[in-house]
């Protein structure tokens, strides 16, 4: 019996395959596609040429002041200058190893959480919501164990926009979890407090709330009742942040089939059991990206406690500019700051887009 | 938590067991906790501002302010009263929202499908113009574009100047002003009666091709229409809208309209930064469009740009819209960033200079979120009514 | 932790006994907390600026300074609370600061309907305007049509209107919530002029890129008396805020300085005894510890010294005495005397 043998495939005609297919498929695919792509590509190397030159290239690094600077060309001498300013605020310099070892707890803990198949990764995690904002507090301001006292109001730079962002996302996720849950209540009271929790929240402009908090609260409450500024801070952009949160959880919970709910209740699990085992597993779950989102619009939020006097990354930054001996380097301080938040953001963004293209179980193509 | 809500209430269910028991008491409890907290609040502030001899009340709008405003789009003054500020503020927030919005709108749409094109380097840049925008602090942005961008332009009298009629500066961009004479009246009826026709036709063209399949160019036609009619009407009446040419004098320019660039800046910041999330909606929105449809919809025999059209838009719209309106939202709320500038919207002029001339922290600050609340809950309230109709039912 | 765990019981714990209002008592509640929380500048060189290692100085700074060191023996024992123009009476109003030293200027509707009271004034002032010295502007009546720079919130913005208005000019107000931002404003040529307080305006050009590009005018066009605020209600604590400084202008016109305060323990004068607290009981009426004066002149010194050392003609912002001299040296600086 004769077998049916099939001939090799042939390869591709040339004009489809390497570099020059690439280049046709993807950028000269049809006569608009090719203007297109000269054009857009002539626009990048007319600008990005000059801009990567004045950046990069003929940039200054090091000196000791503007006088070392060159015209047409990036300064990023004040970064060298100012890093410890730009990193703590006025932190004592001789205490900076608190915040430093802090940090480096705060990298163990974290950096696992990106990796799914580290080893320990839930006890790290607990420690991360639990132990490490004690430990960091203890050790950043300090007052314990003959530790010397840092006023809060010492903290700056870089460290404070990294306390207000992670306080603020340990904390108003589970509240936002709590009024998710409230805003799907059964009991019309319940859902409408959560309700008109939220919707305040979610309309008014954080810098508001940002300006109650930090002058108006002791109208509020009763003499002689008074927090720290930053404290204040921190309670509105959770609070602002846990509205937005429990948003996105509502949005988890309404995607979880009916069928779900029934089948937890057929099972006799009341209602927190059916939450806890059945319900919230799946719609976090879901809802992950979301979260991440909101993540990152906290830390973005953060820049905001520059207007009540706090001088985190960006208030160190203006603080620098201020003077009068930097004010040349206005647009290079202002990327610095930019490229500190990119990278931050970006990073979240893509760990988040990741885990969506990872949990996506759908069947589009 | 043993309680079983799908058993009937029975005589030998003892009521802290009984769930109707323990909803009523947990409501009550939330009521009276809510109202308890509500009340101290309310309470500890009237004590407190009495004890610190802060006068209270609303009486302080009707004082006359004493200060200026640098824009203001309705008539004001230094003699006018404080409420008046309010309105000036108020006004200043729904222009460059209303404008950010528009814009983000155009440029989020633009390259979001962008973003999806099948040319590699245009489809590359939208990516990078997105992921640079969205990551990136607003009040950062905000602050490059006022002092980094905006600040390089040149002083008043070395103005960049646009055909001598517009002139762009660091003061802003100076426009020509329109003074309509008698008979502009008219070119504005001509124009209304072309928007009137180009609707009529549209509905026309759409029950004739229900009807019979026969497809009518409606867009071209209709803009032919609104733009024609209304230059045809100036022309033939005699050119009755003059201009107000600004000109240099002293300072600065004096005439025409000036567009401040805390307006430039803020805008230039708020359409960018909003824009970036547009376009990640819109692209999210086109692509949850499944496959299926648009090859079902090539099957039928629909050429391409009406697959678009009629097939993947009306379906990509249902899951952009709702997270399109919390961009707006969210846009409006963000002019509130305005004060970090100097450009005078509500929290700049009512909640920032308002409040430190009179003193009345409170009152202020609650009307302000006032505002911010009412905008925010009827925009929630359409998007509800929205999502509502649209949603997919399950049944 | 133990400071916040301990608010937040004491904010509950308050809301339980609702309706228990203690009577307004500042100097209790200073003493008690062991910190004076006064409200400055964010950022003002000669008045309150954070140096570089993030230490407060300037004449407002030291008032504070001398506050603290008058009821809690240490000038150290102060927490500045950097407010910008617009927060400032809120905070003062709400409890935020026990007091406000942040050139304030002293005015009926601020006096009278804001529920506050002003306690003296530290520097007489008055308002002017910084030009760009290519527009070739020598009078400010040549201003017509000008943009001007201006801080939010302040009695300047007020003082404007009323000018332009009075002398039938025209203005664009470009209005920044900081003065290091109208600075810049002004600095980037986005206004014409820059007006503020004229000691504000030697230090605000002192921070442009190119110093000489720019001139005072002549024109001073209002009256701007300076000085620290309490709370109205109270009045222990306004006397100490009071007579704090009035003690510090006295010890100038007697010659009791921070080098001299030592030997000045023995003098025999009896109005330098009162100052130093060796005779009468000036501390006592005030409620004070005997020695207030001593710490306040020996830990900042007099009113001269505070001058001298923030804003005085040795230091970058360089303004002379002028009307805030004693009233023998020919200024307008006259304290009621100690006794």
């Amino acid at each position: 019996m004769a077998v049916h043998q099939p001939l090799p495939d042939l390869p591709p005609p040339p004009s489809e395959r390497g570099l020059w297919g690439w280049f046709r498929q993807n950028l000269f695919s049809t006569w608009y596609n090719s203007i297109a792509s000269l054009v857009v590509g002539y626009l990048l190397i007319i600008w990005l040429g000059p801009v990567i030159n004045w950046a990069l290239i003929s940039a200054v690094w090091t000196g000791e002041g503007t006088d070392d600077c060159r015209p047409g060309a990036a300064c990023w001498i004040f970064i060298q200058q100012r890093l410890g300013f730009f990193l703590y605020g006025f932190y004592p310099a001789e205490l900076r190893w608190r915040p430093n070892i802090v940090f480096v707890l705060f990298l163990i803990t974290v950096v696992p959480q990106f990796f799914p198949r580290a080893p320990g990764r839930k006890w790290l995690a607990l420690f991360g919501i639990t132990g490490l904002p004690v430990l960091g507090f203890v050790l950043i301001n300090g007052g314990f164990f003959g530790l010397d006292p840092v006023a809060t109001s010492r903290w700056g730079g870089l460290m404070l926009t990294l306390i207000l962002a992670y306080v603020g996302i340990i904390a108003a996720l589970p509240i936002g979890v709590v009024l998710a849950l409230g805003r799907r209540s059964e009991m019309p009271v319940i859902r409408g407090i959560c309700v008109t929790f939220i919707e305040f929240w979610r309309a008014v402009p954080l810098i508001t709330i940002l300006f109650m908090a930090s002058v108006m609260l002791p109208l509020f409450l009763p003499q002689g009742v008074s927090f720290d500024k930053l404290l204040r801070a921190l309670i509105g952009i959770t609070l602002f942040q846990s509205a937005y949160m429990a948003e996105v959880v509502r949005g988890g919970l309404q995607a979880i089939p009916k069928g779900q709910y029934e089948a937890a209740q057929a099972l006799g699990f009341g209602y927190w059991r059916s939450m806890r085992l059945i319900i919230l597993p799946q719609a976090l779950k879901i809802v992950i990206p979301g979260i991440a989102n909101t993540v990152i619009s906290l830390f973005k939020d953060t820049t905001l406690v520059l207007i009540i006097g706090l001088f985190d990354l960006l208030g160190a930054v203006r603080s620098t500019l201020s003077d009068p001996a930097w004010r040349s380097v206005a647009a290079e301080g202002y990327l610095f700051v930019a490229l500190c938040f990119w990278i931050f953001c970006f990073g979240m963004s893509r760990y988040s887009h990741n885990l969506e293209k990872k949990l996506d179980t759908g069947h589009k193509t | 938590m043993n309680s079983d809500p799908s058993l009937p209430p029975k005589s030998s269910v003892k009521p802290w067991n009984d769930p109707r028991v323990r909803s009523a008491v947990f409501q009550i409890l939330a009521i009276l906790a809510v109202a308890w907290v509500g009340y101290s609040l309310f309470q500890n502030t009237l004590t407190n501002m009495a004890s610190r001899g802060i006068s209270t009340g609303f009486g302080f709008l009707d004082s006359s302010a004493g200060f200026g405003i640098v824009m203001s789009l309705i008539e004001y003054n230094e003699s006018m009263s404080y409420g008046r500020t309010f309105f000036v503020g108020l006004a200043n927030t729904l222009l460059v929202s209303g404008l950010g919005i528009i814009f983000a709108t155009i440029v989020g749409f633009i390259v979001g499908v962008l973003r999806l094109s099948n040319n590699w380097l245009i489809a590359r840049l939208a990516l990078a113009y997105i992921e640079i925008f969205r990551n990136i602090p607003l009040l950062l942005q905000i602050f490059f574009w006022y002092f980094a961008v905006l600040g390089t332009l040149p002083s008043p009298r070395q103005s960049v100047s646009i055909g001598e009629v517009a002139f762009l500066n660091l003061r802003g961009i100076v426009l020509p002003k329109p003074i309509f004479e008698a008979g502009s009246g008219a070119v504005g009826i001509v124009l209304i009666i072309a928007i009137i026709i180009s609707l009529a036709i549209a509905r026309w063209a759409k029950r004739r091709q229900a009807a019979t399949g026969q497809f009518f160019p409606v867009l071209p036609v209709s803009a032919a229409l609104i733009l024609g009619a209304p230059i045809i009407a100036y022309f033939a009446l005699g050119s009755p809208i003059g201009w107000d040419v600004p000109a240099l004098s002293g300072f600065n320019f004096r005439g025409g309209i000036t567009v401040i660039p805390e307006l430039g800046a803020l805008l230039l910041a708020l359409t960018l930064y909003t824009a970036s999330f547009i376009a990640e909606i819109v692209r999210s929105g086109i692509i949850s469009v499944s496959r299926g449809q648009t090859e079902a919809a090539a099957a039928l025999g629909l050429p391409p740009r009406r697959v678009l059209r009629l097939v993947i838009v009306p379906q990509a719209l249902r899951v952009i819209i709702p997270p399109l309106t919390s961009q707006y939202l969210n846009l409006t709320k963000n002019s509130s960033l305005a004060t970090a500038i100097g450009y005078p919207d509500l929290v700049n002029v009512f909640m920032g200079t308002t409040l430190n001339q009179t003193g009345q922290a409170v009152e202020i600050v609650a009307i302000t979120m006032a505002v911010y609340l009412t905008i925010s809950l009827s925009i929630s309230m359409l998007m509800n009514i929205y999502n509502r109709a649209v949603a997919l039912k399950e049944r | 932790m133990k400071k916040t765990l301990a608010s937040i019981s004491l904010a509950t714990a308050g809301l339980l006994t609702l309706g228990m209002q203690a009577q307004a008592a500042t100097l209790e509640d200073v003493q008690s907390a062991g910190e004076l929380r006064c409200g400055v500048s964010t950022g003002l060189p000669g008045f309150s600026q954070p140096d570089s290692d993030g230490t407060w100085r300037g004449i407002d700074v030291d008032t504070c300074r001398a506050v603290a060191a008058a009821v809690l023996g240490n000038a150290d024992a102060v927490e500045f609370v950097p407010l910008t123009a617009a927060e400032r009476f809120t905070a003062l109003q709400s409890g935020e600061i026990d007091m406000l030293s942040r050139n304030t200027t002293w005015t009926t509707v601020r006096d009278a309907s804001l529920g506050l009271n002003f306690t003296g004034t530290n520097y007489y002032d008055g308002q002017g305007f910084l030009v760009k010295s290519e527009l070739g502007v020598d009078s400010a009546t040549q201003l017509d049509g000008a943009s001007v720079c201006i801080q939010a919130g302040t009695t300047t913005e007020l003082n404007l209107a009323d000018y332009f208005r009075a002398n039938g000019m025209e203005y664009e107000a470009i209005v920044f919530d900081t003065s290091e931002q109208s600075v810049s404003g002004f600095d980037n040529n986005r206004c014409d002029i820059l007006t503020s307080d004229t000691s504000q305006l030697a230090a605000l050009r002192t921070q442009l890129s190119d110093p000489s590009s720019a001139v005072v005018l002549p024109e001073i066009i209002s009256k701007e008396p300076l000085g620290p605020v309490v709370r109205q209600g109270d009045d222990e604590w306004f006397n100490v805020v009071k007579w704090v400084l009035f003690l510090q202008i006295n010890a100038e016109e007697y010659g009791v300085s921070m080098d001299n305060v030592d030997d000045m323990l023995s003098s025999d004068n009896p109005n330098v005894q009162r100052i130093v607290g060796t005779a009468g009981d000036m501390g006592d009426l005030l409620n004070l510890p005997a020695d207030f004066g001593y710490q306040v002149i020996s830990q900042v010194g007099n009113y001269g010294e505070m001058f001298e050392r923030n804003v005085g003609p040795d230091t970058p912002i360089g303004l002379s005495r002028g009307v805030n001299a004693l009233w023998t040296d020919g200024g307008i600086l006259y304290a009621p005397p100690v006794r």
